[in-house]
């Protein structure tokens, strides 16, 4: 046990979190889908092997740097690794590798979409792996950039008007934000020289704010905050179900990590308190709204999509709570808890959703009765999933709301508590919608089909990794705290 | 003196393991999955022995995991926590038989066993908490497996109140959480210490501390129905009868007055607490629940629905006792706790077999029940003459001392509400006692279930039998070292004397 | 006023421009048209900032570079979408969005 915990800390796993990845696309886009499909475990084991080996080497060894071939800043790319890119990572490897067994059953070998599926998904992943590596802005629109036109292409893997148009409002979407954003970085060049992450600071000035006000607005397009969240229900609640699971858990946060590392890194000096409280202020209005939609759904899928709305507002309270002491430290926490948790439960759901819609076939959520019946383990991982969305204990989403219901009492921004309050009961509103399900006797009408294991199982997984977090908290916080930005302010 | 880890950590596996197998056992396998369940309350309450010997004997037993920076998962069974243990154990068992039987020939009988132990270990959970974080880790996994509890029929009555349930529960959580968290952010981590632990805090945080125990009351006190906040418990009566026995007996609404006796003791000490002048008001919202849910008792047609609101009345008994400063008020409130439960649980489960086997569900049906049968009306009357209060049964004893309690703390006013409740329980008792062994039968039962060679299935019969026969016991043997009552005094000796 | 600057604030005219084309209009092939026109803005700033002191700066070209290839391969990505569209459909134009605005 020593030995291979030893050898996980002593090897440099960096280039194996971006190389695999890209090659395995590559390979399955010019091979086609029945070598994508045998190449795709390993990939994705080794992928989770990377990022706990690379998550044990941040933990004991702090931040980690690494100069692509040998070229270091600033002529060649340098990748950067701390806490908090790590646990990033490791979401993502994991969350891959479960979407990855799931797909494997999910899209048959012959499945038309199967065909994309792999080269777009494998690229995926590499995207984000790259962004959450990268350590300077300009490389960062271009990971932003790549993970942006791949997982739209997910999108219109479903064949249809509905799912181009909303691959095209994705598009769209993600176009203009990462453009806004590339004009923050070219201002940010202008003004300071130099984009490497490490040495920016910005002084408060009417430039800064400006670009400030670009470069967050690009972001949350592209996290869909509200009101801009009007691209991700129909792309997240059209996709087949594993790339709903993708871009609900994984590509939402990339965007949000690095308004984060923005933030905190880059923005802090120049912020003042009515912009975090107006970035709150939205993320509040996106708890209430998409809570609302949710409630409102008639389609599993959609009612999933605006939870995803939902949760995201609950990412930005972070900015108002994590700007100013006191409590900014559990605030930085909670908001990356809850990044982590709704990862984990947001893609058990949609993936257990893609599985009662093989076996009940279709997705109308009042005639899904019987589900209790015919997918008790199904049944069951949805609601572990909604106990973590909803913020109950033990679970992730319930030590992401302590965390940040403590920073909020501390700080004495008591609305926000209210926020929070409302929210957690308003998404238990909507998901009991569906856990009420499981207690109907089944419709005359319906008639199930049996899903492969493999459907249910990995989403069970996931949603234990959910459970999880809220339980093994202190190993997963000490890693946060490895080159966070507050580790400073701590006793 | 430490007991080591491993034994609160036993007690909460042995229901939450036998739960998740129960949920993986197929529908069919009645027999595997009753001897399961069995086994298992057999074995938590040997376990349960186990540690009440040895916290008699003055031993802690302590289990601790920290679980982030400055939080700590704590189980520890002290001389409290023991009493709600205790409690609970005993009362499953007979619970589980008693659902057995209930059920036999039902459909989705791995989902109701899985969840009945997994509420269980939530209940067990909570009394052994440590601190205020790990209670509501419990509190909340309470709200949780009952659930599906009350919506197990799964009609649209019982969906409706699974809503209402769900929407006070939670709404309660979150409060309590609020309050909770605050505290946390004053005091650090607060664990449950005799004599609590917020009288040394800056007297400027005062205020801020009235304000919490506020929100902690209030929070609690929906689960603990207290008045406003007790809409929940009359509508969760449509789930079975064994269900209602627990969410009456031990579980739900037990876990409120629990919390709030934990609160009020060991968290803020009963000094600091009467200090910041927070009794008497606490004592006020008790006697108006008290009132209020016998008079809304007396007009129930709705036998179940009658208990229900008996025990929104008979639960603040024990948040009555808590409020009342001194010793004599402790060990009222502490003994109803025991009591209320043996009483409530034989009433609940009399109310089924009435149901089960005669299809009765109303007082109005009930004239001449006893005459067939006589066992359980036996049952249902000693629990009816122990609720109203009548000697030497359980309940003469908590309101002797509740009565004692109020005199010694200078609170006269509260004997008035215990007689005005003892009048209201006679009031809403009798009457049905009456028509069942006095009033000649009207017509034939609307429908009659034919069950074993008994008046009802043995399963049934037995549960209320011992119940009742435990509510004299705990009575007339009150000067024993085992009883509650004996049990009340030694948890008030640690609590004021420190 | 330097040429640097004045590329610059060119450059944010085009974007500004480009932008008001981007929401404005529903046609499709104009709003990838838009798309471009705000790109050729930000390598426009990123050029034109870069001029100060006299001396050449190499990185903003290299970005530049790398930001015309993203943006020509996701210019080609939404037209081929859109081309996908029309097909299904026979519209240039996203659900809900009316050509003539």
């Amino acid at each position: 046990m020593s030995h291979l915990h030893a050898w996980l800390v002593a090897v440099d796993w960096i280039p194996w979190l971006l190389g695999p990845p890209l090659a395995h696309a590559t390979l399955a886009f010019l091979l086609g889908p029945r070598l994508a499909r045998l190449l795709a475990l390993p990939v994705l084991v080794l992928g989770l092997v990377a990022a706990s080996g690379l998550a044990l080497r941040v933990l004991e060894l702090g931040p980690q740097v690494h100069a692509l071939g040998g070229w270091g800043a600033p002529l060649g790319i340098e990748l950067y690794a701390d806490g908090l890119a790590a646990l990033m990572l490791w979401m993502t490897a994991a969350i891959g590798l479960a979407v990855g067994c799931y797909s494997l059953a999910f899209f048959s070998a012959d499945d038309r979409r199967g065909t994309y599926f792999w080269p777009l998904a494998a690229f995926l992943i590499g995207a984000m792996n790259a962004l959450y590596l990268s350590a300077d802005l300009f490389n960062l629109y271009v990971t932003l950039e790549l993970m942006g036109l791949a997982a739209v292409g997910l999108v219109a893997l479903s064949s249809g008007a509905a799912a181009l148009a909303a691959a095209l409002r994705y598009l769209l979407a993600a176009l203009l934000g990462s453009l806004l954003y590339l004009l923050g970085v070219a201002l940010v060049y202008g003004n300071q020289g130099s984009l490497a992450l490490a040495g920016l600071s910005l002084e408060a000035n009417l430039l800064s704010s400006l670009i400030i006000a670009l470069m967050t607005l690009g972001l949350a397009i592209k996290t869909a905050l509200f009101p801009l969240h009007f691209w991700l229900p129909p792309a997240h609640g059209g996709a087949p179900a594993p790339v709903s699971a993708l871009l609900s858990a994984l590509v939402i946060k990339a965007s949000f990590y690095l308004l984060l590392r923005l933030w905190f890194e880059l923005f802090l000096p120049a912020i003042n308190l009515p912009a975090a409280q107006f970035l709150g202020l939205l993320g509040a209005g996106a708890i209430l709204w998409g809570s609302w939609l949710a409630l409102q759904q008639r389609e599993l899928k959609m009612l999933v999509a605006y939870s995803t709305v939902a949760q995201v507002g609950y990412l930005f309270l972070l900015f108002p709570l994590a700007s100013f002491a006191p409590g900014a430290e559990a605030a930085w926490n909670g908001g990356v808890y809850h990044a982590l948790s709704h990862g984990f439960a947001k893609a058990a759901m949609f993936l257990v959703a893609g599985a009662m819609l093989f076996a009940a076939g279709h997705g109308e959520i009042r005639r899904l009765g019987g589900l209790g019946q015919q997918l008790p383990l199904g049944m069951f991982t949805f609601a572990l999933a909604s106990v973590s969305l909803m913020g109950l204990p033990p679970s992730g989403g319930f030590i992401a709301k302590w965390l940040l219901l403590e920073a909020a009492l501390a700080s004495g921004q008591w609305w926000w508590i209210l926020v929070m309050m409302v929210g957690g009961l308003l998404s238990a509103a909507y998901l009991f919608r569906v856990l009420r399900q499981a207690f109907l006797p089944t419709p005359a009408d319906t008639r199930f089909r049996r899903p492969p294991a493999m459907l249910v199982g990995s989403a069970f997984l996931l949603s234990l990794v959910a459970l999880g977090l809220g339980l093994w908290a202190n190993g997963t916080l000490a890693l946060l705290r490895v080159g966070a930005p507050f580790t400073e302010m701590t006793p | 003196m430490s007991g080591g880890a491993w034994l609160p950590l036993l007690v909460l596996a042995s229901s939450l393991f036998a739960g998740l197998i129960i949920f993986a056992l197929p529908e069919a396998s009645q027999r595997l999955r009753s001897s399961l369940n069995l086994a298992a309350a057999l074995a938590k309450l040997g376990l349960v022995a186990m540690m009440l010997w040895g916290v008699y004997l003055g031993q802690q037993y302590e289990a601790r995991y920290t679980l982030m920076p400055g939080i700590d998962f704590v189980l520890r069974a002290d001389a409290l926590a023991m009493l709600l243990v205790t409690l609970s154990a005993v009362l499953w068992l007979f619970t589980t038989v008693y659902a057995i039987g209930y059920l036999e020939g039902s459909p989705h009988r791995s989902r109701f066993f899985g969840f009945f132990s997994l509420c269980v270990t939530a209940t067990m959970g909570l009394a052994l908490a440590g601190n205020l974080f790990t209670f509501f880790m419990f509190y909340e996994l309470l709200t949780l497996s009952t659930y599906p509890l009350v919506v197990h029929r799964g009609t649209g009555q019982a969906l409706r109140a699974g809503k209402l349930y769900l929407g006070y529960t939670l709404t309660g959580g979150a409060v309590l959480l609020v309050g909770i968290i605050w505290l946390h952010g004053l005091a650090g981590n607060v664990e449950f210490v005799h004599g609590g632990a917020l009288s040394n805090l800056d007297p400027a945080l005062h205020g801020e501390l009235v304000l919490i125990f506020i929100l902690l009351i209030a929070g609690l006190g929906v689960k603990a129905a207290l008045v406003p906040l007790h809409g929940w418990l009359p509508v969760a009566m449509v789930a079975p009868a064994p269900v209602s026995a627990l969410l009456h007996a031990v579980a739900v609404v037990k876990a409120g007055a629990f919390g709030i006796v934990r609160v009020v003791y060991e968290v803020y000490g009963i000094e600091f607490a009467a200090d910041l002048n927070l009794l008497l008001p606490l004592a006020v919202v008790a006697s108006i629940t008290i009132v209020y849910g016998s008079l809304r008792a007396l007009s129930q047609n709705d036998l179940k629905k009658r208990l229900a609101y008996s025990t929104v009345s008979q639960v603040s008994y024990i948040v009555l006792g808590t409020s009342l400063f001194g010793p004599v008020g402790t060990i009222g409130g502490l003994v109803h706790l025991a009591h209320q439960g043996i009483m409530k649980i034989t009433l609940f489960f009399c109310a089924g077999n009435l149901a089960e086997t005669l299809h009765i569900h109303r007082v109005s049906e009930m004239n001449g029940v006893g005459r067939r049968m006589p066992w359980t009306m036996t049952a249902f009357t000693i629990a009816a003459f122990g609720m109203i209060g009548v000697p030497p049964m359980a309940g003469f004893i908590s309101k002797w001392y509740l009565g004692l309690g109020a005199l010694n703390s200078g609170m006269d006013w509260v004997l008035l509400v215990l007689v005005a409740s003892t009048l209201l329980n006679a009031a809403y008792f009798l009457p049905v006692l009456h028509a069942a062994w006095f009033k000649p039968q009207q017509g034939p039962w609307p429908e009659e279930k034919p069950r074993g060679q008994f008046e009802t299935s043995a399963w049934l019969l037995l549960p209320p039998l011992i119940t009742a026969a435990l509510t004299i016991a705990v009575g007339l043997f009150a000067a024993l070292a085992i009883s509650p009552l004996e049990w009340a005094r030694i948890i008030t000796l640690r609590e004021y004397v420190r | 006023m330097t040429g640097g600057l004045f590329y610059a604030i060119t450059g944010v005219l085009l974007f500004c421009l480009g932008l008001y084309g981007f929401i404005q209009h529903a046609h499709l092939l104009r709003r990838i048209l838009a798309f471009n026109i705000m790109g050729s803005g930000c390598f426009l700033v990123l050029v034109g900032l870069a001029q100060r002191g006299g001396q050449v700066d190499p990185v903003p070209h290299a970005l530049v570079l790398t930001g015309i290839v993203v943006a020509v391969s996701a210019t080609a990505f939404a037209l081929i979408l859109m081309r996908q569209l029309y097909v299904e459909s026979g519209h240039c134009t996203l659900p809900g969005e009316d050509e003539e605005s």
